[in-house]
């Protein structure tokens, strides 16, 4: 069978299955749109305690 | 050669990069700052900026150009690096990687896997790995650049390699990774339309979709005597299961890179810079459709340049570029699109090249400034920025010399023999270090060991295409593989360095202490 004028199934199954990946990822992104950041501030607050860490550390270490 | 327009161009492009370069040159403070930028970063540039260091000129111009070869057969490697390389990667590694190396305060891709391991010998070990490995990698992308500038403009070769390779290190020696991050974002975003341009300006000029593939699937009988013989069947069709030209187009071209991009590691340090799990989720969208044009249209395009120079100029892509694949793309966008595009177009590419380049030379700074410096010296700051740029000047040389040495056709396999060794020696122990708590620090040391050790003696002696290219086997033991009898020479080395890296792994993890409860807790908290 030829699928838009390629006739090797599993070089127009890798064009079709492209779409339908690019597809996958569209529909994963619009679901998840805003899932994952329920405790974001926590995330962010954490993150700042660490870079102050790290900050602190190196200040004291090389004195910078 | 139209100077006004090429002028006006650049300068616009120019004066938007220096603008983003500024800026984050104005915000790097520190050594900190220097090595991970902070770490909250807007979805958008951080799919961007993926994008834009996963997906270079290499991936444009070196593989769209044995697209133009290999023919559409190489849209696996699309599909592998729209499902792999970013809904994989966001998805299942990204998360982890993320919520690991906070939880780790790890800053660099080969400190995040000494730190899950307890092992300062992973740590600089993968360093090296990395400062030595790379510089091919680099060397491609500049070769891809160069060879652009080359048959876009009429420019020497040799100028165009230098100069970028100058703007590129000053740009990375005094913006750190912030501007690269920036940068690559506005890049992306002009690579993202230039592509559209380019799918649509492709399947037009060639009388629609199935019109376009119909053409090039009746010029089966023009594929080279010498591709037919170990192989080929035509650029709508794969190769003859198991020949060598199947072995290249699906151990080396597709697994390589469709997997290897997995364990890269200034793709890795990129998911410690997202806030929170729905900014990767975010991303996932814009990364699939991103890689999908970039990837896709270079590789259809790659191809279909065949249908377009025999009908302009009688001759198939490789034939009109006088041999070398890397040329094929940027003589099919000089002869076939209009001027104006053209150039942006190769602007467009030395952005690309420039992100790829710029993390490229990032990593290799840090990997001997963080990773090895101060984990042998056990020292920390200060001094290392001084060692990590000069590292960056090395490597910028070094890559310079290997654009000027290496031969024609080498931007894909370039890329994905890096590719192959990076999942060989880090692709095992990275997996297990985000989903398998049982994985101790001798399997990891095992794994990484083994699979950089094999891959390593894979392309010094077995695998005829970077054997071959070196020549040692040729010198020490006077043949130039040393393993002769098919498929073998064909295989690539990442078919045999990862599954054994992976045994290994496995089952010295198993004969081995595991972790303590304390220190996976710390290392799996929140994730």
């Amino acid at each position: 069978m030829e699928v838009l004028g390629i006739p090797d199934p599993w070089v127009w199954g890798a064009y079709i299955l492209c779409i339908l990946a690019v597809i996958i990822c569209v529909i994963y992104g619009i679901i998840n749109w805003n899932k994952g950041g329920e405790d974001e501030e926590e995330q962010i607050k954490e993150e700042l305690e660490w870079e102050k860490k790290e900050r602190e550390m190196e200040e004291d270490e090389l004195g910078f | 050669m139209n100077v006004m327009l090429l002028t006006i161009i650049t300068l616009i492009y120019l004066i938007l990069v220096a603008y983003t370069g500024y800026v984050a040159w104005k915000r790097t403070k520190s050594a900190e700052d220097y090595m991970v930028a902070g770490r909250t970063t807007h979805p958008y540039i951080m799919a961007m900026s993926y994008g834009a260091t996963f997906i270079s000129t290499a991936a444009i111009v070196g593989f769209g150009g044995v697209a133009g070869i290999y023919g559409m057969g190489l849209l696996w490697l699309t599909v592998l690096n729209i499902l792999v390389g970013i809904f994989i990667a966001f998805v299942l590694f990204g998360k982890r990687t993320r919520k690991m190396g906070h939880n780790l305060s790890a800053l660099t891709f080969p400190e995040f896997l000494s730190r899950r391991y307890n092992s300062k010998f992973i740590q600089y070990f993968s360093g090296l790995v990395i400062f030595l490995g790379m510089p091919l990698y680099a060397s491609v992308v500049l070769i891809g650049m160069a060879r652009f500038v080359e048959t876009t403009l009429n420019i020497d070769y040799t100028i165009a390699l230098l100069v970028m390779a100058l703007i590129v290190a000053i740009y990375v020696i005094f913006g750190g990774i912030k501007g690269v991050m920036y940068t690559d974002a506005l890049q992306g975003t002009i690579m993202f339309f230039g592509m559209i341009f380019l799918l649509f300006g492709i399947y037009y000029l060639l009388g629609g979709v199935t019109e376009a593939h119909q053409a090039l699937t009746n010029m089966a009988p023009l594929m080279p005597a010498e591709a037919v013989q170990t192989g080929a069947t035509g650029w709508t069709s794969m190769p003859s299961l198991g020949s060598p030209f199947w072995w290249t187009l699906v151990s080396t071209l597709i697994l390589g890179v469709g997997i290897g991009v997995l364990s890269q590691p200034q793709l890795a340090v990129r998911f410690m810079t997202v806030k929170s799990n729905r900014e990767l989720n975010r991303a996932v969208l814009v990364g699939g459709l991103f890689i999908f044009l970039m990837t896709g249209t270079s590789f259809i395009v790659g191809a279909l340049s065949n249908v377009y120079f025999l009908q302009n100029a009688g001759q198939i892509a490789i034939q009109a570029a006088g041999g070398n694949a890397d040329k094929i793309i940027p003589l099919f966008i000089t002869k076939a699109m209009p001027l104006w595009f053209a150039y942006i177009f190769m602007v467009t590419l030395l952005s690309a090249a420039m992100s790829t380049l710029s993390s490229q030379f990032h990593v290799q700074g840090t990997a001997i400034g963080r990773d090895v410096y101060e984990t042998i010296f056990r020292v920390k700051g200060g001094s290392t920025v001084l060692i990590a740029r000069g590292a960056i000047a090395l490597a910028v040389i070094i890559a310079v010399i290997l654009g000027f040495i290496l031969p024609g056709n080498i931007i894909a396999v370039g890329t994905a023999l890096w590719f192959s060794l990076t999942a060989a020696a880090f692709l095992s122990m990275y997996v297990v270090a985000l989903f398998w708590k049982r994985s101790t620090r001798w399997g990891a040391i095992a794994g990484m060991i083994t699979g950089t050790l094999i891959s390593s003696f894979w392309l010094f002696f077995v695998f005829k295409k970077s054997a071959e290219a070196l020549g040692i086997s040729q010198l020490l033991f006077g043949t130039p593989t040393l393993i002769t009898s098919a498929p073998w020479p064909a295989v690539d080395p990442i078919v045999i360095g990862l599954p054994v890296a992976a045994i290994l792994t496995i089952v010295v993890s198993l004969m081995t202490q595991p972790p303590s409860e304390e220190h996976l807790e710390k290392c799996f908290e929140g994730t």
